[in-house]
């Protein structure tokens, strides 16, 4: 079964690892809808 | 996890039904990852946010991970993630993300 498609995906990146807007433009492409993102800095 | 993300996902768990929300990471470390992932499943393990003492239970992955990676289209990923991902401990990742989901993920 699908993880992505149909669902509602939150986004939580991190400025040293993968930023929101990375991720955000990968699970659209899987049918996904995002309701938020947002990128963390744990510095 | 920061006070206010942790609010809005509370929010929007509770707007569109917990079974309906995927949370998807881009942590640079497993173990970051694995506190992001307690947190939006078993709750915050500060116990200092919205989500202490709340177990939302949700799917949770990291953008890296092969189950994820699959479902997403190959050159897009290629070309917002790869650059990244070759220097991330992916396996690190991987293996804790998947022990959160095992222990406290009510909806895969």
């Amino acid at each position: 079964m699908a993880i992505l498609n149909g669902k509602k995906v939150v986004i939580i990146g991190d400025r040293d690892g993968i930023p929101g807007p990375a991720i955000e433009e990968c699970v659209k492409t899987a049918g996904a809808e995002v309701v938020f993102s947002s990128t963390e800095c744990f510095v | 996890m920061d006070l206010e993300n942790q609010k809005r996902v509370k929010e929007i768990a509770e707007e569109n039904g917990p079974e309906n929300v995927v949370v998807i990471l881009g942590a640079a470390e497993g173990e970051a990852a694995g506190l992001a992932a307690e947190t939006v499943t078993a709750g915050d393990p500060t116990y200092a946010g919205p989500l202490a003492g709340v177990q939302l239970g949700l799917g949770v992955y990291h953008i890296c991970e092969s189950e994820i990676k699959d479902e997403v289209d190959a050159d897009v990923y290629d070309e917002q993630i790869s650059m990244m991902e070759m220097v991330l401990d992916v396996d690190d990742i991987a293996s804790e993300m998947s022990s959160i989901r095992e222990q406290f993920c009510k909806y895969m």
